[in-house]
Protein backbone atom coordinates (compact mmCIF):
# COMPACT_ATOMS: atom_id res chain seq x y z
CA UNK A 1 0.00 0.00 0.00
CA UNK A 2 1.06 3.65 -0.81
CA UNK A 3 1.98 5.36 1.98
CA UNK A 4 3.21 3.04 4.36
CA UNK A 5 6.56 2.18 3.14
CA UNK A 6 8.31 5.04 4.03
CA UNK A 7 7.77 5.48 7.93
CA UNK A 8 9.65 1.78 8.80
CA UNK A 9 7.97 0.41 12.25
CA UNK A 10 10.00 0.94 15.17
CA UNK A 11 12.89 -1.95 16.53
CA UNK A 12 10.94 -3.94 19.34
CA UNK A 13 13.73 -2.25 21.46
CA UNK A 14 12.53 0.82 21.07
CA UNK A 15 9.28 0.59 22.46
CA UNK A 16 10.23 -1.57 25.00
CA UNK A 17 12.71 1.42 25.80
CA UNK A 18 10.38 4.15 26.07
CA UNK A 19 7.69 2.44 27.92
CA UNK A 20 10.68 1.56 30.63
CA UNK A 21 11.52 5.46 30.70
CA UNK A 22 8.02 6.16 31.12
CA UNK A 23 8.19 3.81 34.38
CA UNK A 24 11.05 5.07 35.74
CA UNK A 25 10.57 8.42 35.34
CA UNK A 26 6.79 7.98 36.98
CA UNK A 27 8.21 6.28 39.97
CA UNK A 28 10.60 8.97 40.09
CA UNK A 29 7.82 11.30 40.39
CA UNK A 30 9.59 12.99 37.23
CA UNK A 31 6.52 12.84 34.74
CA UNK A 32 2.83 12.21 35.42
CA UNK A 33 1.03 9.88 33.10
CA UNK A 34 -1.81 12.05 33.12
CA UNK A 35 0.00 15.01 32.14
CA UNK A 36 1.62 12.87 29.26
CA UNK A 37 -2.28 12.12 28.11
CA UNK A 38 -2.86 15.96 27.98
CA UNK A 39 0.48 16.80 25.94
CA UNK A 40 -1.18 13.89 23.57
CA UNK A 41 -4.20 15.14 23.52
CA UNK A 42 -3.40 18.86 23.11
CA UNK A 43 -1.37 18.02 20.06
CA UNK A 44 -3.09 15.67 18.63
CA UNK A 45 -6.37 17.14 18.37
CA UNK A 46 -6.11 20.77 19.81
CA UNK A 47 -3.22 22.31 18.17
CA UNK A 48 -2.64 21.97 14.52
CA UNK A 49 -2.93 23.44 11.11
CA UNK A 50 -6.12 24.42 11.30
CA UNK A 51 -5.07 27.11 13.77
CA UNK A 52 -2.81 28.42 11.02
CA UNK A 53 -5.26 28.11 8.21
CA UNK A 54 -7.78 30.35 10.47
CA UNK A 55 -4.64 33.55 10.60
CA UNK A 56 -3.95 32.95 6.71
CA UNK A 57 -7.31 33.66 6.02
CA UNK A 58 -8.08 36.26 8.16
CA UNK A 59 -4.99 37.81 6.13
CA UNK A 60 -6.30 37.23 2.76
CA UNK A 61 -9.55 39.31 4.30
CA UNK A 62 -7.92 41.90 6.49
CA UNK A 63 -5.72 43.40 5.63
CA UNK A 64 -4.56 45.43 8.51
CA UNK A 65 -4.52 42.06 10.32
CA UNK A 66 -2.26 40.83 7.86
CA UNK A 67 -0.12 44.25 8.68
CA UNK A 68 0.11 43.30 12.14
CA UNK A 69 0.94 39.70 11.09
CA UNK A 70 3.63 40.70 9.19
CA UNK A 71 4.86 43.17 11.87
CA UNK A 72 4.87 40.90 15.38
CA UNK A 73 3.86 37.25 14.54
CA UNK A 74 3.65 36.32 17.93
CA UNK A 75 1.13 39.35 18.88
CA UNK A 76 -1.28 38.53 15.92
CA UNK A 77 -2.00 34.99 16.39
CA UNK A 78 -2.27 35.66 19.83
CA UNK A 79 -5.60 37.40 18.72
CA UNK A 80 -7.02 33.96 17.73
CA UNK A 81 -5.68 32.52 21.29
CA UNK A 82 -2.37 30.72 19.70
CA UNK A 83 0.43 31.11 21.58
CA UNK A 84 3.07 29.18 23.35
CA UNK A 85 6.11 26.42 22.64
CA UNK A 86 7.80 26.71 19.77
CA UNK A 87 6.37 29.94 18.28
CA UNK A 88 7.55 32.57 21.01
CA UNK A 89 8.90 34.78 18.65
CA UNK A 90 6.81 33.84 15.50
CA UNK A 91 7.80 35.81 12.19
CA UNK A 92 5.48 35.47 9.38
CA UNK A 93 6.66 35.64 5.78
CA UNK A 94 4.15 36.70 2.64
CA UNK A 95 4.60 34.88 -0.68
CA UNK A 96 3.97 37.36 -3.77
CA UNK A 97 3.73 37.07 -7.39
CA UNK A 98 7.66 37.68 -7.04
CA UNK A 99 8.51 36.32 -3.82
CA UNK A 100 7.58 32.65 -2.47
CA UNK A 101 8.69 31.37 0.78
CA UNK A 102 9.76 28.18 2.11
CA UNK A 103 10.58 27.14 5.42
CA UNK A 104 13.27 24.56 7.11
CA UNK A 105 15.49 23.81 10.28
CA UNK A 106 18.33 22.29 9.16
CA UNK A 107 19.94 21.53 12.41
CA UNK A 108 17.05 19.94 14.13
CA UNK A 109 13.10 20.17 13.86
CA UNK A 110 12.07 23.46 14.89
CA UNK A 111 8.63 24.13 13.59
CA UNK A 112 5.90 26.87 14.64
CA UNK A 113 3.73 24.50 16.60
CA UNK A 114 1.22 27.35 17.66
CA UNK A 115 -0.28 27.51 14.31
CA UNK A 116 0.95 23.81 12.46
CA UNK A 117 1.16 21.46 15.17
CA UNK A 118 3.82 18.65 15.20
CA UNK A 119 5.69 19.07 12.12
CA UNK A 120 5.54 15.90 9.44
CA UNK A 121 7.97 13.10 9.42
CA UNK A 122 9.16 14.34 5.99
CA UNK A 123 9.83 18.03 7.33
CA UNK A 124 12.35 16.34 9.87
CA UNK A 125 14.19 14.02 7.55
CA UNK A 126 17.52 14.22 6.11
CA UNK A 127 16.22 14.36 2.27
CA UNK A 128 14.26 17.48 3.25
CA UNK A 129 17.04 19.34 5.61
CA UNK A 130 19.66 18.59 3.43
CA UNK A 131 18.46 19.50 0.06
CA UNK A 132 15.64 22.59 0.26
CA UNK A 133 18.55 24.38 1.00
CA UNK A 134 20.55 23.96 -1.60
CA UNK A 135 17.95 23.23 -4.45
CA UNK A 136 14.70 24.42 -3.31
CA UNK A 137 13.21 24.64 -6.78
CA UNK A 138 13.71 21.21 -7.15
CA UNK A 139 12.60 19.77 -3.66
CA UNK A 140 9.30 22.20 -4.77
CA UNK A 141 8.63 20.55 -7.58
CA UNK A 142 8.88 16.91 -6.27
CA UNK A 143 5.46 18.44 -4.00
CA UNK A 144 4.03 19.49 -7.65
CA UNK A 145 5.14 23.21 -6.83
CA UNK A 146 6.72 24.53 -9.78
CA UNK A 147 7.85 28.23 -9.68
CA UNK A 148 8.35 30.51 -12.62
CA UNK A 149 12.44 31.05 -13.25
CA UNK A 150 11.36 35.48 -12.14
CA UNK A 151 10.19 34.08 -8.60
CA UNK A 152 12.50 34.76 -5.77
CA UNK A 153 13.21 32.15 -3.78
CA UNK A 154 13.60 32.85 -0.13
CA UNK A 155 14.57 29.81 2.18
CA UNK A 156 14.05 30.26 6.09
CA UNK A 157 16.66 28.30 8.13
CA UNK A 158 15.35 28.06 11.73
CA UNK A 159 18.78 28.06 13.69
CA UNK A 160 17.13 30.53 16.50
CA UNK A 161 14.12 30.00 18.54
CA UNK A 162 11.99 32.27 16.10
CA UNK A 163 9.38 30.47 13.88
CA UNK A 164 8.40 31.00 10.53
CA UNK A 165 5.12 30.78 9.57
CA UNK A 166 4.37 31.34 5.55
CA UNK A 167 1.86 33.39 4.21
CA UNK A 168 0.65 31.66 0.99
CA UNK A 169 -0.85 33.62 -1.83
CA UNK A 170 -4.61 34.03 -2.13
CA UNK A 171 -5.88 32.00 -4.84
CA UNK A 172 -7.32 33.41 -7.67
CA UNK A 173 -11.18 32.78 -8.30
CA UNK A 174 -11.60 33.03 -4.35
CA UNK A 175 -13.10 36.60 -4.15
CA UNK A 176 -16.98 34.97 -3.38
CA UNK A 177 -15.56 33.11 -0.74
CA UNK A 178 -15.91 33.44 2.85
CA UNK A 179 -13.10 33.75 5.53
CA UNK A 180 -14.14 30.36 6.95
CA UNK A 181 -14.64 28.96 3.50
CA UNK A 182 -11.30 30.19 2.81
CA UNK A 183 -9.55 28.33 5.80
CA UNK A 184 -9.99 25.43 3.86
CA UNK A 185 -7.95 26.12 1.02
CA UNK A 186 -5.05 27.29 3.57
CA UNK A 187 -2.96 23.17 3.40
CA UNK A 188 -0.21 22.53 6.06
CA UNK A 189 1.94 22.53 3.28
CA UNK A 190 1.32 25.81 1.87
CA UNK A 191 1.97 27.17 5.35
CA UNK A 192 5.94 25.68 5.73
CA UNK A 193 5.89 27.06 1.73
CA UNK A 194 6.46 23.53 -0.26
CA UNK A 195 2.85 24.03 -2.00
CA UNK A 196 1.12 27.22 -2.90
CA UNK A 197 -3.23 27.25 -1.37
CA UNK A 198 -5.18 25.02 -2.45
CA UNK A 199 -7.86 26.40 -5.54
CA UNK A 200 -11.34 27.49 -4.62
CA UNK A 201 -12.62 23.81 -5.86
CA UNK A 202 -11.40 22.41 -2.51
CA UNK A 203 -13.73 23.64 -0.66
CA UNK A 204 -16.50 21.57 0.65
CA UNK A 205 -19.56 21.34 -1.79
CA UNK A 206 -17.19 23.56 -4.43
CA UNK B 1 29.85 20.22 16.64
CA UNK B 2 30.22 19.29 13.21
CA UNK B 3 27.77 16.43 13.35
CA UNK B 4 25.41 14.63 10.96
CA UNK B 5 22.72 16.54 12.25
CA UNK B 6 24.00 19.33 10.47
CA UNK B 7 22.76 18.60 7.47
CA UNK B 8 22.21 21.72 5.22
CA UNK B 9 23.39 21.20 1.30
CA UNK B 10 24.60 17.71 1.88
CA UNK B 11 24.15 15.00 -1.30
CA UNK B 12 22.72 11.58 -1.03
CA UNK B 13 19.90 11.69 1.34
CA UNK B 14 17.63 11.11 -1.12
CA UNK B 15 14.05 12.01 -2.57
CA UNK B 16 11.87 13.73 0.21
CA UNK B 17 8.77 11.54 0.52
CA UNK B 18 5.90 13.23 1.63
CA UNK B 19 3.14 10.31 3.35
CA UNK B 20 -0.24 10.88 2.88
CA UNK B 21 -2.78 11.64 5.08
CA UNK B 22 0.20 11.71 7.41
CA UNK B 23 -1.12 11.17 11.12
CA UNK B 24 0.14 13.26 13.87
CA UNK B 25 1.90 10.17 15.49
CA UNK B 26 3.14 6.91 14.41
CA UNK B 27 2.23 4.55 17.41
CA UNK B 28 1.36 5.03 21.27
CA UNK B 29 5.44 4.63 21.77
CA UNK B 30 5.63 8.15 19.62
CA UNK B 31 3.22 9.88 21.46
CA UNK B 32 4.70 9.05 24.78
CA UNK B 33 8.10 9.93 23.65
CA UNK B 34 7.08 13.02 22.82
CA UNK B 35 5.00 14.01 25.84
CA UNK B 36 7.76 12.81 28.16
CA UNK B 37 10.44 15.27 26.60
CA UNK B 38 7.99 18.41 26.56
CA UNK B 39 7.00 17.42 30.45
CA UNK B 40 10.33 17.25 30.99
CA UNK B 41 11.10 20.74 30.09
CA UNK B 42 8.96 21.34 33.12
CA UNK B 43 10.97 20.12 35.92
CA UNK B 44 13.99 23.29 35.17
CA UNK B 45 16.33 20.35 34.57
CA UNK B 46 18.22 20.92 31.30
CA UNK B 47 17.60 24.24 28.95
CA UNK B 48 16.46 24.10 25.00
CA UNK B 49 20.28 23.67 23.93
CA UNK B 50 21.63 21.40 26.37
CA UNK B 51 18.60 19.09 24.94
CA UNK B 52 19.27 19.76 21.42
CA UNK B 53 23.42 19.04 22.41
CA UNK B 54 22.33 15.85 23.90
CA UNK B 55 20.44 14.69 20.52
CA UNK B 56 23.54 15.75 18.25
CA UNK B 57 25.70 13.45 20.48
CA UNK B 58 23.71 10.65 19.33
CA UNK B 59 25.99 7.57 17.20
CA UNK B 60 26.09 8.93 13.87
CA UNK B 61 25.41 6.29 12.02
CA UNK B 62 22.27 5.44 14.21
CA UNK B 63 21.39 9.83 13.73
CA UNK B 64 21.15 8.99 10.03
CA UNK B 65 19.32 5.35 10.32
CA UNK B 66 17.05 6.62 13.26
CA UNK B 67 13.33 8.72 12.66
CA UNK B 68 13.02 11.63 15.06
CA UNK B 69 11.40 10.46 17.54
CA UNK B 70 14.11 7.99 18.39
CA UNK B 71 16.55 10.44 18.43
CA UNK B 72 14.50 12.29 21.35
CA UNK B 73 14.74 9.13 23.10
CA UNK B 74 18.45 8.99 22.62
CA UNK B 75 18.80 12.46 23.49
CA UNK B 76 16.48 12.29 26.56
CA UNK B 77 18.16 9.41 28.18
CA UNK B 78 21.42 11.13 27.50
CA UNK B 79 20.79 14.02 29.13
CA UNK B 80 18.83 12.94 31.97
CA UNK B 81 21.53 10.48 32.72
CA UNK B 82 24.38 13.62 32.65
CA UNK B 83 22.21 15.49 34.98
CA UNK B 84 21.85 12.13 37.13
CA UNK B 85 18.49 12.28 37.27
CA UNK B 86 18.41 8.67 35.89
CA UNK B 87 21.17 5.99 34.93
CA UNK B 88 21.09 2.91 32.90
CA UNK B 89 21.08 0.58 35.66
CA UNK B 90 17.65 1.66 37.03
CA UNK B 91 16.53 1.86 32.70
CA UNK B 92 17.20 -1.91 33.08
CA UNK B 93 15.79 -2.51 36.13
CA UNK B 94 18.83 -4.14 37.70
CA UNK B 95 18.66 -1.23 40.59
CA UNK B 96 15.48 0.33 42.32
CA UNK B 97 14.78 3.80 41.27
CA UNK B 98 17.05 6.09 43.32
CA UNK B 99 14.62 9.09 44.52
CA UNK B 100 15.95 12.73 43.16
CA UNK B 101 15.06 16.05 43.82
CA UNK B 102 14.53 18.60 40.63
CA UNK B 103 14.42 22.52 40.48
CA UNK B 104 10.29 22.34 40.20
CA UNK B 105 7.43 19.55 40.57
CA UNK B 106 6.18 17.30 38.05
CA UNK B 107 4.23 19.06 34.99
CA UNK B 108 0.22 18.36 36.23
CA UNK B 109 -2.12 17.63 33.61
CA UNK B 110 -4.42 20.52 34.35
CA UNK B 111 -1.05 22.61 34.15
CA UNK B 112 -0.46 21.18 30.26
CA UNK B 113 -2.33 23.62 28.93
CA UNK B 114 -1.00 26.95 30.29
CA UNK B 115 2.38 26.05 30.29
CA UNK B 116 2.44 25.11 26.90
CA UNK B 117 0.34 27.91 26.11
CA UNK B 118 3.02 30.13 27.75
CA UNK B 119 6.01 28.65 26.32
CA UNK B 120 9.20 29.48 26.66
CA UNK B 121 11.43 33.20 27.19
CA UNK B 122 14.72 33.18 24.53
CA UNK B 123 14.99 36.72 24.91
CA UNK B 124 17.40 38.42 28.04
CA UNK B 125 17.48 42.19 28.93
CA UNK B 126 20.53 43.14 28.99
CA UNK B 127 24.08 41.14 26.77
CA UNK B 128 27.12 42.05 24.42
CA UNK B 129 26.19 45.39 22.67
CA UNK B 130 25.46 44.70 19.00
CA UNK B 131 28.20 44.55 16.95
CA UNK B 132 26.49 45.01 13.57
CA UNK B 133 23.44 47.05 12.32
CA UNK B 134 20.63 46.33 9.67
CA UNK B 135 22.23 46.38 6.14
CA UNK B 136 25.79 45.70 7.39
CA UNK B 137 27.54 43.14 4.76
CA UNK B 138 28.80 40.44 7.15
CA UNK B 139 30.37 37.50 6.93
CA UNK B 140 29.77 33.92 8.98
CA UNK B 141 32.81 33.23 10.64
CA UNK B 142 35.05 29.95 9.91
CA UNK B 143 34.72 28.65 12.74
CA UNK B 144 34.52 25.08 14.48
CA UNK B 145 33.40 24.71 17.86
CA UNK B 146 33.63 21.18 19.11
CA UNK B 147 30.14 21.59 21.66
CA UNK B 148 26.99 22.93 20.11
CA UNK B 149 26.52 25.37 18.07
CA UNK B 150 23.78 26.95 15.84
CA UNK B 151 26.02 28.25 13.02
CA UNK B 152 25.15 25.59 9.96
CA UNK B 153 28.48 24.74 8.60
CA UNK B 154 27.10 25.49 5.19
CA UNK B 155 27.45 29.48 5.78
CA UNK B 156 30.56 29.46 7.40
CA UNK B 157 33.15 31.82 5.54
CA UNK B 158 30.29 33.11 3.48
CA UNK B 159 29.30 36.86 2.66
CA UNK B 160 25.61 38.35 3.44
CA UNK B 161 23.57 41.25 4.60
CA UNK B 162 21.81 41.95 8.54
CA UNK B 163 18.45 42.03 7.21
CA UNK B 164 16.84 41.76 10.89
CA UNK B 165 18.28 42.45 14.51
CA UNK B 166 15.99 40.33 16.99
CA UNK B 167 17.37 41.68 19.68
CA UNK B 168 19.54 40.28 22.26
CA UNK B 169 19.26 36.21 22.64
CA UNK B 170 20.17 33.14 24.94
CA UNK B 171 23.34 32.14 23.20
CA UNK B 172 23.23 28.75 22.34
CA UNK B 173 27.08 27.33 22.05
CA UNK B 174 26.68 28.81 25.73
CA UNK B 175 23.89 27.51 27.21
CA UNK B 176 24.08 24.00 25.90
CA UNK B 177 27.08 24.15 28.18
CA UNK B 178 25.49 25.34 31.36
CA UNK B 179 27.10 28.86 30.44
CA UNK B 180 25.29 32.43 29.71
CA UNK B 181 26.88 35.12 27.12
CA UNK B 182 23.87 36.78 26.01
CA UNK B 183 23.49 38.34 22.39
CA UNK B 184 21.79 40.16 19.57
CA UNK B 185 20.41 37.59 17.17
CA UNK B 186 20.28 38.64 13.55
CA UNK B 187 18.51 37.71 9.87
CA UNK B 188 21.32 37.08 7.51
CA UNK B 189 20.18 36.86 3.72
CA UNK B 190 22.89 34.74 1.71
CA UNK B 191 22.61 34.68 -1.83
CA UNK B 192 22.28 31.20 -3.07
CA UNK B 193 25.16 31.63 -5.63
CA UNK B 194 27.34 32.72 -2.81
CA UNK B 195 26.58 29.78 -0.81
CA UNK B 196 26.31 27.10 -3.51
CA UNK B 197 28.48 28.82 -6.80
CA UNK B 198 27.34 27.94 -9.77
CA UNK B 199 24.94 25.29 -8.84
CA UNK B 200 22.94 27.90 -6.62
CA UNK B 201 20.40 29.69 -8.06
CA UNK B 202 21.12 33.45 -9.29
CA UNK B 203 18.38 35.80 -7.79
CA UNK B 204 17.49 32.87 -5.01
CA UNK B 205 18.04 33.37 -1.16
CA UNK B 206 18.68 31.82 2.28
CA UNK B 207 17.43 33.31 5.24
CA UNK B 208 19.52 32.67 8.26
CA UNK B 209 19.01 33.67 12.27
CA UNK B 210 22.89 34.06 13.54
CA UNK B 211 24.05 35.43 16.27
CA UNK B 212 26.10 38.37 17.11
CA UNK B 213 29.36 36.09 17.78
CA UNK B 214 28.74 33.88 14.66
CA UNK B 215 29.68 37.06 12.72
CA UNK B 216 32.72 39.48 11.48
CA UNK B 217 32.62 42.56 9.74
CA UNK B 218 32.74 43.26 6.00
CA UNK B 219 33.51 46.44 4.36
CA UNK B 220 30.86 49.02 3.36
CA UNK B 221 30.05 48.32 -0.55
CA UNK B 222 30.95 51.87 -2.06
Amino acid sequence: MAGNHKHSDPLPETVLRVKSLESLLIEKGLVEAAALDALIDRYENKVGPKNGAKVVARAWVDEEFKERLLKDGSAAIAEFGFSGAQGEELIAVENTDKIHNVVVCTLCSCYPWPVLGLPPVWYKSAPYRSRVVREPRKVLEEFGTKLPAGTEVRVWDSTAETRYLVVPKRPEGTEGLSEDELTQLVSRDSMIGVSEALGPTATKGG
Amino acid sequence: MDGVHDMGGMHGMGPVVAEENEPVFHGDWEKRMFAMNNAISALGVRNIDESRYARERMNPAKYLGSSYYEIWLDGLIRILSEKDLISEEELLGAVAPRPVSTPKPALKAEDVDPVMSKGGSYTADTGKAASFRVGDRVRARNIHPSDHTRLPRYTRGHEGIVIADYGIHVFPDASALGKSAPQHLYNVKFASTELWGPDGTEGDYVYIDLWDDYLEALPHAT
